[in-house]
């Protein structure tokens, strides 16, 4: 008898041990990835947004509590005029790959037959990634250039009668090179969502009459928002935060945010970048939240 | 509610490639009836019913829908409507988004569509779900609003592509009942494909059983069920024996089939001359134990399995060049002279329950 009445407590004893095991356990297995984020993402991030507030001046940077960096970088009209003009970037280059890369994951996903022929193209597609961005960035020059590979046959051809002067060092050599750089990251997310789409859903939209355009717009299209939506987070941060292709294809006639910090981290006014960064931080995650608050990309992750 | 229209089918056939998957049928489905399209998985029933509806195009032939030519005809334009087997519901759009999705296209107002959306929801009483969303529908609401989205569009013919394969059992029962009642109400033609001869033989007017891209019998139900036309038939509607053999004589409308094992059996049908090959189908149902009134009447066999099945009893029986043979039994009868496995015991049966099956499609 006492057997059977101590029994139950022994079970509920090993219970309660496996249990605590099990939670501790669990805890271990999400300890590595809690001290990685920790020390690369969360660590760098705090210590940006502590020396914001820090002092400085010609020589060094000094712990401090104050608010100037922040006054000077949103009093002034160049921070304005430069954040204007980021976002001007975003928004062109958020527009241009969003449509390339629709046509591109759309052909892809509707008009390529073999499933082996789809992976061939879209290996096609991330080959120039091979390589790296400035590369890529730079092979653009000779065929931009005042005497490159546009212009001399352009001239040649008897089209105009002088190179034309704003093909390289140029808003329109910033827009063409970031559009260059980030369709892919459009091109898959949306590449993606459509290839899960179910085919019987069109059949069932040229069963009820639809055009094919009609298909497009009312089932393919809201059908891809979500996709749409992650390579636009892509290609808004990637462009907000660059500095490079700006830099290299304006030939340092045009500014964006990026290069405002690259120039101050230059000038070792490392609180008055980090404040800057701070700012920009929230602007992109302001904009990645409006994004998410439009589309409800929670079906794609 | 709107014209029904008949459903001709002349020598058509669908190719993928160098593979076949419907060779030349030809088949009439009279106007407002309810057709079933039955057979095995890859027997080119779907395919069958997808040139019918347009999404499939036809390799030669030609499809004729109430007098007119459909063979070139858009889906839209044929006056047929497709419930899909998975439903094929737009996940973006509401329930009634979704019913007046086809008027949407046509350019219809918007009060106008959601008026005659609400109606269809009516019809099939899903009125008050019509501002949720499909994914927040179970199966069987989903599939009223496929049927609603269908009908909004006053088809001559609904296509059904096995419309209940994804309900649970006692759901699927219930709606067929809701179809069929459906259909004699709109009196429009229903074809339906379906892999379940039950399902079959609750719906449909006329029958179609297909195997290997070829329609083996196409008439109504009891037909089918009575006389199979082919030893197919007669096995994949289930309640038949076949047995095959040598036709060893033949006399008035019963012929004598000599089985590998030594039995001869007798059957009504078609006589052909002796020495060829002939299949007979027993129903199982009507199999008694009992000494055989004639010889060629009844066999003796070993029961190798005991099935109960509530109302009947079924048994599995071996004899010589037999493999293996159904009987069903009443309970009745079977619990007052109870069988183990392993019994020998003599079988018999009618003279009008074994008939002689056609070869000529096999």
């Amino acid at each position: 008898m006492t057997v059977a009445a101590d029994e139950p407590l022994v079970h509920a004893g090993a219970r309660a041990r496996s249990f605590g095991f099990a939670r501790s356990a669990s805890h271990l297995q999400a300890l590595p990835l809690t001290l990685i984020l920790g020390f690369f993402f969360v660590l760098p991030i705090l210590t940006i947004i502590i020396v914001s507030f820090w002092d400085y001046d010609f020589a060094g940077i000094y712990p401090d509590f104050m608010t100037m960096n922040y006054t000077d970088t949103l009093g002034s009209w160049v921070t304005w005029k430069t954040y204007l003009n980021t976002l001007k970037y975003a928004a062109i280059v958020w527009a241009l790959t969003l449509v390339i890369g629709f046509w591109v994951a759309y052909f892809l996903a509707f008009h390529i037959r073999s499933t082996a022929m789809q992976m061939v193209l879209f290996l096609i597609c991330t080959v120039p990634f091979l390589t790296s961005n400035i590369i890529r960035m730079i092979s653009w020059i000779p065929v931009l250039g005042r005497n490159g590979l546009v212009n001399s046959t352009l001239v040649q051809a008897g089209i105009v009668p002088a190179p034309i002067e704003w093909l390289l060092y140029s808003e329109f050599a910033v827009v063409l090179a970031m559009v260059h750089l980030y369709t892919l990251f459009m091109v898959t997310p949306v590449f993606n969502t459509l290839m899960r789409i179910d085919r019987s859903l069109i059949e069932a939209a040229r069963d009820a009459g639809a055009t094919g355009w009609q298909t497009l717009w009312n089932v393919i299209i809201p059908l891809a928002k979500p996709g749409m939506a992650i390579g636009t987070i892509f290609v808004v941060t990637l462009v907000m935060a660059d500095f490079s292709t700006v830099q290299v294809m304006s030939g340092g006639q045009s500014a964006s945010v990026a290069l405002m910090m690259k120039n101050q981290m230059s000038l070792l006014q490392y609180p008055a970048a980090a404040a800057n960064a701070v700012v920009l931080l929230v602007l992109v995650l302001m904009i990645v939240a409006g994004i998410l608050r439009v589309v409800d990309i929670r079906k794609e992750l | 509610m709107s014209k029904a229209a008949a459903i001709e089918l002349v020598s058509v056939t669908k190719s993928y490639g160098a593979a076949t998957a419907v060779r030349e049928i030809s088949l009439r489905i009279p106007a407002g009836s309810y057709c079933c399209l039955l057979g095995p998985s890859g027997c080119g029933k779907s395919s069958t019913l997808r040139m019918i509806a347009g999404h499939e195009s036809i390799t030669s032939g030609d499809i004729r829908l109430g007098g007119t030519v459909v063979t070139d005809l858009p889906p839209a334009r044929r006056g047929t409507a497709m419930m899909f087997q998975s439903y094929a519901l737009f996940p973006h759009l509401t329930v009634a988004e979704n019913v007046a999705f086809s008027l949407k296209m046509k350019g219809v107002p918007k009060p106008e569509r959601q008026a005659k959306a609400l109606d269809m929801l009516r019809l099939v009483h899903m009125q008050d779900h019509a501002g949720r969303r499909p994914a927040q529908l179970s199966g069987g609401q989903q599939q009223r609003v496929a049927l609603a989205r269908a009908l909004i569009t006053d088809p001559e013919a609904l296509l059904l592509d096995e419309p209940l394969s994804a309900l649970d059992p006692f759901l699927k029962i219930r709606m067929r009942a809701e179809l069929k009642k459906l259909q004699s109400e709109l009196g429009i033609t229903f074809v339906h494909v379906t892999h379940s001869q039950e399902e079959a033989m609750a719906l449909a007017d006329l029958i179609v059983v297909m195997n290997d891209g070829r329609i083996e019998q196409a008439a109504p139900p009891r037909t089918v069920f009575e006389r199979p036309a082919t030893p197919f038939v007669a096995r994949f509607m289930g309640d038949h024996n076949v047995l095959s053999g040598t036709v060893v004589g033949t006399a008035g409308d019963a012929v004598t089939i000599g089985m590998d094992g030594g039995n001869t059996f007798a059957a009504r049908g078609e006589g052909s001359p002796n020495g060829t090959r002939a299949d007979i189908a027993i129903r199982t149902d009507r199999v008694r134990i009992g000494e055989a009134g004639e010889p060629t009447l009844g066999f003796t066999g070993r029961v190798a399995n005991i099935e109960y099945r509530g109302s009947s009893v079924k048994l599995s029986l071996a004899g010589p060049g037999i493999d293996d043979f159904t009987a069903i039994i009443g309970d009745t009868a079977f619990f007052a002279s109870p069988i183990k496995v392993g019994d020998t015991v003599p079988l018999a049966w009618r003279a009008d329950d074994a008939i002689v099956l056609d070869r000529v499609n096999v």
